[in-house]
């Protein structure tokens, strides 16, 4: 080393394979960093405009009241207003109970129906495509049809024309007001199942052919395998699309807006989501709309708290 | 194949052979009839005159199939035109996320820049939403955006920029980048590629099949939606199908209307029906292995 010229030290750009110093490796780390976040600005802008950002200002809105452009802050009178409306209570017993009417139909069934077509070894593909069918057409079609030809009062209605055919009563469907919210459901899981019960389905084939072998060596019968191995194994996926059905159903709006056109007979059919829009939309009460959001948020958001407390506790 | 709920040997031998073909089939009758009766019931009740679709009981084939109300559904309500806009709202819905969302996958994989992974959290975060609860802080940023104040009212715009923010979308791409191995792009670096040449030569060519899922979520997405659309979408010739189809309703014969439905469902039923390998498996990729 002490032999070398003094030529290649005066030399003023490092060579590639001599470490740089300490000034430029800054430098390229600040340029990383930069180059980094330049390839996340359209994304970054888009979540700022359209999710970060109006995630706050809802919540800013429903304190604020704005009259001919100029906003004042008004405390809780947005939600005193919003709760008083005739329509709250009734929107939310509603809410509640198409959540949980579909929670018993449409939860359940994709279950029954994935369990079901894992275990055939024919007809596969074309099965999976006709529960994945009706996902795929737009809510608002397929809506059009229940409403105009499955939900026709008469007996000229496609379900009246099967009901009676099977000398069953028949139904006045949106035009009674017991029957409207199971005719939503209906119509909704008809539409929405087939995604569930595929991802049932990839998590059944997860499931290790030795612990049903094993099972049925000790002596288990159908159901007890089914107890005992297929829903601790699918427990997981199980308990999240539970999660995701419940906080999705509780959203229910373009099932009341087209099948039952918003309120439907006797308000059966108000949903929160419907009176969200009546408030922000028609009634020029977006300030209103926007303290519903944020109450529908609180009850998702505890909902969801005690949810998961449940399901991780039994571990 | 792997052993299921129950044993091939015991599907293969005496009673449970005929237990397991007597519910095969009526599970594929019953199927057929549950999920292919209704549209056929839509298609065919379109081709029945006003008169007929009244009638008790409903005949099963039409008598008299007149093809009057695809065609009153078709002038009437200009479907011509609202497919047409449905279609260019979804082709560029396709177009931003691919570069948009692409490329923040790319930067949050294998860039990582410094609280990268601050900034995928906050983007997870959004999933949480639901998204009746922002739809009004949502319309009023579009109808006056902060800052620049514009509206973007009947812009297609309205459209394409808040469904770059798709954390979906930003999961999937960067778990499937994830697993494009390290070596390669060190490989690329050394000789000397940029950061945006690394992406568009080694990383897109690789990553075909989960851009075909998010280009095909984009089109389907756009398809079916429905309230966004309709409220930052208010004139009669920026509507999509199902908003125009809504707005029509009230003042069209139903048969018309269950045309005018039929028709706005093709476009996504032969999408299904081509592709239905890639949307059921992006489908089930993002929830059972993630």
């Amino acid at each position: 080393m002490a032999t070398m010229t003094s030529a290649p030290e005066a030399s003023p750009t490092p060579r590639a394979d001599v470490r740089p110093p300490a000034r430029t490796r800054r430098g390229r780390k600040l340029r990383d960093n930069l180059t980094g976040y330049a390839f996340l600005l359209g994304a970054i802008f888009c979540f700022a405009l359209f999710q970060w950002f109006p995630m706050i200002r809802g919540i800013v809105m429903s304190f604020q009241h704005t009259r001919r452009g100029v906003t004042t802050w008004v405390g809780f009178d947005n939600f005193v207003r919003i709760v008083r409306d005739p329509s709250f209570g009734t929107a939310w017993k509603n809410t509640f109970y198409f959540t949980v009417l579909a929670l018993i139909l449409g939860y359940a069934v994709p279950f029954v129906v994935a369990i079901l077509l894992n275990e055939f070894r024919h007809f596969k593909g074309y099965l999976r495509i006709l529960v994945y069918l009706p996902v795929m057409l737009p809510p608002a079609s397929a809506l059009f049809l229940f409403k105009y030809y499955a939900y026709d009062p008469s007996d000229a209605g496609l379900f009246n024309a099967v009901l009676k055919f099977l000398h069953l009563p028949t139904s006045e469907w949106m035009q009674s007001p017991t029957m409207t919210m199971p005719a939503m459901v209906i119509a909704s899981t008809w539409m929405n199942m087939g995604a569930a019960v595929l991802i049932y389905l990839a998590a059944l084939q997860n499931i290790p052919g030795e612990l049903y072998e094993a099972a049925e060596l000790d002596g288990a019968g159908l159901l007890r395998r089914i107890w005992n191995v297929t829903i601790p194994q699918t427990r997981l996926i199980l308990a999240l699309l539970a999660m995701l059905q419940i906080v999705a159903t509780m959203q229910v709006f373009i099932e009341p807006l087209i099948l039952a056109n918003g309120a439907g007979t006797q308000d059966s059919a108000t949903s929160v989501a419907y009176l969200i829009y009546q408030h922000g939309f028609f009634q020029n009460d977006l300030n209103g709309a926007a303290a519903l959001g944020v109450i529908m948020l609180l009850v998702l958001a505890a909902f969801s708290a005690v949810y998961v407390r449940l399901t991780t506790r039994q571990d | 194949m792997t052993r299921t709920l129950i044993s091939q040997a015991q599907i293969r031998r005496g009673r449970g052979r005929y237990v397991y073909w007597t519910l095969l089939l009526l599970t594929v009758l019953a199927f057929t009839l549950v999920f292919i009766g209704p549209l056929y019931w839509m298609v065919t009740g379109a081709l029945k005159s006003g008169q007929e679709i009244a009638q008790t009981p409903p005949s099963l084939f039409p008598k008299h199939p007149e093809t009057r109300n695809y065609a009153d559904a078709w002038s009437n309500l200009n479907l011509a035109k609202l497919m047409f806009n449905t279609f260019y709202y979804a082709a560029g819905a396709v177009f931003f996320q691919l570069v948009f969302d692409t490329a923040a996958a790319y930067a949050l994989s294998k860039l990582r820049p410094v609280l990268g992974h601050v900034v995928l959290a906050l983007m997870l975060a959004t999933l949480m939403i639901p998204a009746m609860v922002v739809i009004v802080p949502q319309y009023v940023t579009a109808i006056d955006l902060p800052f620049v104040h514009l509206s973007l009212l009947d812009s297609p715009w309205a459209i394409w920029l808040p469904l770059v923010a798709n954390a979906f979308n930003i999961f999937l791409l960067k778990r499937f980048f994830d697993s494009i191995p390290e070596d390669l792009i060190a490989a690329a670096m050394v000789d000397g590629a940029s950061p945006l040449r690394t992406l568009w030569s080694i990383i897109l060519p690789m990553s075909r099949p989960i851009l075909g899922v998010v280009s095909i979520f984009a089109v389907t997405y756009v398809w079916k939606d429905f309230l966004w659309p309709k409220l930052v979408m208010p004139s009669p010739e920026t509507r999509t199908l199902s908003v125009g189809i809504y707005a029509f309703s009230g003042g069209t014969p139903m048969n018309v209307v269950v045309a005018a439905s039929v028709i706005a469902a093709i476009p996504t039923v032969v999408i299904f029906l081509i592709f239905q390998r890639n949307i059921m498996s992006g489908l089930t990729a993002g929830s059972v292995k993630g």
